[in-house]
């Protein structure tokens, strides 16, 4: 099954690019974040240097992994948490709805979590008979409207107020107004309430773990992160084996970097700690506390060329600065993980193949790269997955051999040039205003005009030019390429080629 | 009296097709600044949008050629960031596979320059002012911004010539190009050019200046949405260096 293909990501980012509020929300809320990130971490003494030891952390811990995991395990267990390993989605369920069957809950309240996402949680809990509450104000709203999240930190990044509105109304069963923010927010908090309140289990992800003491950190902004893990008797925290430091001083320099990074605050507002279940003398907190250890083939990745992909803490720079997420939104996609991070991640999780368009869903303008706080190369890994696309035949043999016989002509720089002056000749009617005109149905670059090829190449400019240094009088200038009229191999200018492209790209769309 | 110091140029395959009035700007600006200029013709393309794309071994038969070609120089210049990146940044790993030819890279990474970088840094030219010189503003592309961190050096130069720069909000966001990324995903594509101009013309300057013909040439194909005059670093102070 193909879940992204090229057409796929073009119909939903035309959607995105067309939808005006969609748009403006995008724009709004990645430049807050964008300019809070450059405040926060012009405010810290040297950041480059702690970027460069967090990075230098994230990659000593992957490469040491196992020993980490066994360590976390050994001293979560010693605190009296029950730790479960996930080799997959379906086995990451089973284990939740398994502890959930035990204690006879009919009712979960969920604090935001990626991972879970990734599992699609929600929808086996479902299934299962369980009702999950997401009370991340925003992952509600989504949750309301049975959508995906829009953006890793801001889920809702995507809705209006009125949509918000219509919403909560619908939940709550009475009018509220889209005018009344404080009403909207009060309403959700006491709905909400009533959901921490009856649930029987409460459901989370990790920020990170810290093997030293084998606890693990959540961070939310809401407060109901601190909920969902204290209200509730049973608590079940499902984490990716990669979001684990050693120590915590590491555990400091990533909540830092992360808090910075990705919202622009020095510090989310409630960080969690989770060091096992309640103590006896404890006033709150869940009596059993679960750690699920979630591969989903992460672990395939270890060793191989994409590791530094699971340096990721999932902070969101990278989308916030990503102009083609910001154009083409998170939906796009096709995943939980959108932007950069999910344009490499996502295919090395679930399949290049069913993921073709996202390594491609990329200008390479290396934003990403510049504003990770791990500084992971994802340009790289983007070009590395095309060329992966290349060498399992995923980008489809008519393009392929159009790629190909480019470079061989490429190579052979009188026949390109022959060739090029060919295409000077046959654009000519086609010429308008500097550029190609062309029909939409028939131009590659939609709304865009093409190029033209100048008039003349470089090359047929270069003598008069050499000639100019010699004996700087003028020279007289040749109108044409007198070369044009000796070439007789018609049909393979440029022009054809560009519609060849397009026509087997046309063939090569329907077929998928 | 005969000059001494010589440089290669590249001018890139889309400037030697599309906008060859760059390559003939960087020469005559290249002369200005005390040089010969030698072009080895049979330069066609640096490989890059075949690296880009992941058909790596054709990439890789281009940068040899291009590697074979120009090795001989003592200096390589080009007026495109992007390619420039190209040969300095990827050449050497992109060869790694041939003993020998990663050296040969290297070598001619360490002797190849970005058109500014070339004038400021290396021939320590810049011009003088000039009357009539127009409010421009600025488009850091990204591979010559990110990849090789030049920026301040084509400023530096336009503001020597007389220029006023007016910057536009994040001068270093994308203009949407991306090589084959504008033809494969192009309505994204698409919107990121348009939102470039439109921050380039809320700017009020009267040139977009850009020392990418890759970005030059995607922001052409919205021309006609835009007040602004779109022109490559070279032409423009060829012009105002007359």
């Amino acid at each position: 099954m193909n879940e992204v293909s090229f057409h796929n990501f073009r119909v939903s980012a035309a959607q995105a690019i067309a939808n005006a509020h969609l748009q403006s929300a995008i724009d709004g809320a990645t430049l807050k974040f964008r300019n809070g990130r450059r405040a926060m971490l012009a405010d810290l003494p040297d950041v480059e240097a702690m970027r460069d030891h967090f990075k230098a952390m994230r990659s000593a811990t992957l490469a040491h992994l196992t020993d980490y995991l066994e360590q976390f395990e050994c001293n979560a267990r010693a605190a009296g948490a029950q730790v479960h390993w996930a080799r997959d989605a379906a086995e990451a369920q089973q284990i939740v709805i398994g502890i959930a069957r035990q204690h006879g809950a009919q009712l979960a309240v969920k604090a935001k979590s990626m991972t879970t996402e990734e599992i699609h949680l929600n929808a086996a809990l479902a299934e299962a008979g369980i009702t999950s509450v997401e009370t991340d104000l925003g992952e509600w709203i989504v949750q309301l409207a049975a959508e995906a999240p829009a953006h890793i930190v801001v889920p809702a990044l995507h809705k209006t107020r009125q949509q918000v509105a219509e919403l909560f109304s619908r939940e709550v069963g009475k009018p509220l107004s889209a005018d009344d923010i404080p009403t909207l927010t009060a309403e959700a908090r006491r709905a909400l309430r009533e959901k921490f309140l009856a649930a029987q289990i409460g459901i989370s992800g990790a920020n990170l773990g810290v093997a030293e003491t084998g606890s693990i950190v959540l961070v939310t902004n809401e407060g109901n992160g601190r909920m969902v893990s204290s209200v509730p008797p049973v608590h079940v925290a499902v984490m990716g084996i990669e979001k684990l430091c050693p120590t915590w001083d590491d555990a400091a320099v990533w909540l830092e970097l992360l808090a910075r990074s990705s919202t622009g605050q020095p510090l989310s507002v409630y960080t969690t700690v989770l060091t096992g279940p309640a103590r006896p003398d404890d006033p709150d907190g869940p009596r059993e506390l679960h750690i699920v250890l979630y591969d989903g083939g992460r672990s395939r990745l270890i060793g191989t060329s994409y590791e530094e992909v699971l340096q990721c803490i999932r902070c969101g720079a990278c989308l916030n600065h990503c102009p083609v997420y910001q154009e083409a939104g998170g939906h796009a996609y096709g995943h939980a993980y959108s932007g950069p991070i999910g344009a490499v991640l996502v295919p090395l999780l679930l399949g290049l193949e069913q993921y073709e368009a996202l390594p491609h869903a990329s200008s390479l303008c290396g934003a990403c790269l510049e504003v990770c706080p791990a500084r992971i190369d994802l340009p790289r890994m983007l070009l590395d997955l095309r060329a992966e696309e290349v060498t399992h035949g995923i980008i489809a043999p008519p393009e392929q051999a159009i790629e190909k016989s480019a470079a061989w002509l490429l190579r052979h720089r009188r026949l390109f040039n022959l060739l090029t002056d060919l295409g000077r000749v046959f654009q000519r009617p086609l010429v308008r205003h500097g550029g190609l005109w062309l029909p939409r149905r028939l131009n590659p670059a939609q709304e865009r005009q093409l190029p033209s090829l100048a008039p003349r190449s470089f090359h047929d400019l270069w003598e008069e030019l050499a000639a100019e240094e010699a004996a700087p009088a003028p020279v007289a200038r040749r109108r044409l390429p007198s070369r044009r009229t000796t070439v007789t191999l018609a049909g393979l200018s440029l022009l054809p080629l560009a519609l060849l492209w397009r026509l087997l790209r046309r063939k090569g769309g329907k077929r998928r | 009296m005969a000059s001494a110091k010589r440089v290669a140029i590249m001018v890139t395959c889309m400037v030697d097709q599309v906008m060859p009035e760059v390559g003939v700007a960087a020469v005559k600006l290249l002369r200005r600044a005390g040089y010969t200029v030698e072009f080895p013709v049979d330069q066609t393309c640096c490989g890059q949008p075949f690296f880009n794309s992941g058909f790596r071994a054709q990439a890789a038969d281009l940068a040899r050629r291009t590697v074979r070609l120009f090795e001989r120089y003592d200096a390589v210049v080009l007026p495109g960031g992007s390619c420039a990146a190209m040969i300095r940044k990827e050449y050497p790993h992109l060869l790694e596979r041939w003993p020998g030819e990663t050296a040969r890279a290297e070598a001619l990474a360490a002797r190849t320059y970005e058109l500014s970088e070339f004038l400021v840094h290396v021939a320590g030219w810049l011009p003088t002012p000039a009357p009539n010189a127009p409010r421009v503003t600025y488009h850091d592309s990204c591979h010559m911004n990110r990849m090789l961190g030049l920026g301040a050096e084509s400023r530096q130069l336009l503001r020597a010539a007389g220029c006023e720069i007016i910057e536009m909000h994040e001068s270093d966001r994308c203009c949407g190009f991306g090589g084959l990324f504008s033809i494969r995903i192009p309505e994204v594509s698409n919107a990121m050019t348009q939102e470039k101009l439109r921050r380039a013309d809320a700017t009020g300057a009267q040139v977009l200046v850009s020392a990418d013909p890759g970005c030059l040439m995607q922001m052409r194909g919205f021309a006609r949405q835009t007040g602004v005059r779109l022109a490559h670093l070279a032409v423009l102070l060829e012009e105002l260096t007359r």
